[in-house]
């Protein structure tokens, strides 16, 4: 079974494109499925459900969703295998901006919009800078310019990425995109042992462990306090 | 790297039409083209005769092989290796698998071609056809050639050299920001020699487009429809290096559309133009027919069809008459006679 991680900011598109691109893989007879990590909550799983995509979903709730992601993965790909899919698709918000679920030697698309700013590709972390393929979308509503200027800051940040322009509601580009997920698959029976291309940001401290309360002795463990520079 | 095979399968007008130097390779090499323009180059050479390719030292095989790497040096020298003269459609099929309306579509920089269908005919895949430069590898079956050659896979995938460029009507400024520095963002990020001279360009251009003028220190959410088609029109046609420009529906209100075309056209633009406004399908070279996900055809606009162009450019202007004065706060009555 061949395996990509999909992910991109909240409402950036992620599950547009990926029924789009999942409708086009079928076409072509290919057998698709779909896992949805999310924090608190999602319907996606209605929508791929309806779109005929199997589809499971793994809310993190009070954990940090790129950790549950990491732990949940391997019995993920056990399930896909099981299900006899061709292609998996692990779709997952990144949430902080920073981390990414992108394993070593697995093909991994980040999607952003062109809504979200010029600027945005620069406080985007390894979830942007370490994909292989950047699908920017709502490319639509915005013009021509901005949607040069905003792929010029994608390659900035990420030079050796595919950088491709799809339109989640036409589903233009998708087609391609589901051409370079299907093409040069790797043929994945697990995950044990695997890598991921990218520390996820730690922290083990209090307030990990439950505690509410505000002040410097209710602060244990790894701990960051922040430099205020002193202006008088 | 030009392929010397291919350069052969091509016609001698084909070739030229790309590459005007073309004409002088072969004058320098004492042949005579004429009336076998539309024949192929290598059909073109063969048909020279032995005795006159012995009389004149000619190998078909080896003056193919040096007018390509003719064409590659001169296009080296140039500095033109990537420019794009012709862009190829080759036919595919729509969504019963019918084979599509025409041969082979050529079209070149300075023209205009129409598309016209209904929504949901296909205009989005052709157009996703030749932004992706498929090769058969789309659902239409299509191929795109580049300057009559498949082209480098980097036309897909490199961000600084996207064929197609889009206008359409939903299109949206979001940046908060003036006019000047909006356009100064966009010649920044294309590494542009000289800014503010390119930047003052577009501007001046934009306003020459639009109905009514803006600053440039205006901020660019706050432009009209009209301003933004326009400011829209003149940064594409000038800042941006996609050969290829698609427009989808441009509106008549607050802007020449007329220019617009003309500014692209003379920027060296591809334009292909969805509409359904007459006018702006007669302004076109040809026209592309669209339905069931395929081309039906490709027809040339005839002159018949232009006769009309006056006419309907006449209620044209007696409508825009109309809107203006109602901006203006006028009564839309006619004038009424002095001494009535």
């Amino acid at each position: 079974m061949n395996l990509v991680t999909i992910s991109g900011p909240p409402s950036s598109g992620k599950t547009a494109v990926i029924l789009k691109t999942a409708a086009s893989l079928k076409d072509r007879g290919l057998k698709v499925g779909v896992v949805k990590f999310d924090c608190l909550h999602t319907d996606d799983d209605v929508l791929y459900a309806k779109a005929g995509i199997p589809v499971q979903k793994g809310l993190s709730g009070a954990m940090c969703p790129d950790h549950y992601f990491v732990s949940n993965i391997e019995e993920v790909v056990q399930w896909g295998r099981a299900e006899g899919f061709d292609l998996l698709i692990s779709e997952s918000a990144g949430l902080c901006n920073r981390c990414s679920p992108y394993v070593k030697e697995i093909k991994a698309i980040c999607v952003i919009d062109n809504l979200s700013g010029v600027n945005t590709p620069k406080k985007i972390g390894p979830m942007l800078k370490s994909a292989d393929i950047v699908a920017i979308t709502k490319g639509d509503i915005v013009s021509q310019a901005e949607r040069e200027v905003f792929a010029s800051r994608v390659n900035m940040v990420n030079p050796k990425a595919i950088i491709l322009h799809i339109n989640g509601l036409t589903g233009q580009g998708s087609y391609e995109l589901g051409t370079l997920l299907a093409d040069n698959p790797r043929e994945v029976e697990t995950l044990v042992g695997e890598q991921l291309r990218f520390t996820m940001p730690s922290a083990l401290c209090s307030y990990c462990l439950g505690e509410t309360r505000i002040g410097e002795s209710y602060q244990m463990g790894n701990v960051r306090k922040m430099n205020l520079e002193d202006n008088s | 790297m030009m392929s010397p095979e291919i350069l052969g399968q091509r016609t001698i007008a084909e070739i030229t039409g790309d590459y005007p130097f073309f004409s002088s390779f072969l004058k320098d090499n004492n042949l005579d083209v004429q009336g076998n323009e539309t024949s192929s180059f290598s059909d073109f050479l063969s048909s020279l005769g032995e005795d006159f390719q012995e009389e004149k030292g000619i190998e078909p095989g080896q003056v193919m092989e040096q007018a390509a790497s003719y064409i590659q040096q001169m296009l080296e020298f140039l500095g033109q290796e990537d420019q794009v003269r012709s862009l190829t459609i080759l036919p595919g099929t729509d969504k019963s698998g019918t084979p599509e309306g025409f041969d082979r579509f050529t079209v070149r920089p300075g023209e205009t071609v129409s598309i016209v269908g209904p929504t949901g005919s296909g205009k989005s895949s052709l157009l996703g056809d030749i932004e992706w430069v498929a090769q058969s590898d789309t659902p239409t079956g299509r191929q795109i050639l580049i300057n009559g050659e498949v082209p480098d896979t980097s036309w897909r995938f490199s961000t600084s050299k996207k064929l197609v460029a889009q206008l359409s009507q939903n299109m949206n400024f979001v940046m908060d920001l003036n006019v000047r520095e909006f356009v100064s963002l966009h010649a920044e990020s294309r590494l542009v020699a000289n800014p503010e001279e390119v930047v003052e360009r577009v501007i001046e251009a934009a306003n020459d487009l639009a109905g009514e003028q803006f600053s440039p220190e205006a901020p660019i959410t706050s432009l009209s429809g009209g301003q933004s088609r326009a400011l829209m029109i003149a940064d594409t046609a000038i800042l941006s290096r996609s050969p290829i420009i698609l427009i989808d529906e441009i509106e008549n209100a607050g802007i020449d559309r007329k220019k617009a075309l003309s500014l692209l056209l003379t920027e060296e633009k591809i334009v292909l133009m969805a509409t359904h406004d007459p006018i702006l399908a007669l302004m076109a070279d040809r026209r592309i027919v669209i339905g069931n996900g395929g081309i039906v055809r490709v027809t040339q606009t005839t002159d018949e069809e232009r006769a009309l162009l006056g006419t309907l450019e006449e209620l044209d202007q007696t409508l825009l008459g109309y809107r203006s004065r109602l901006r203006a706060g006028e009564s839309l009555a006619p004038p009424k006679n002095k001494g009535e």
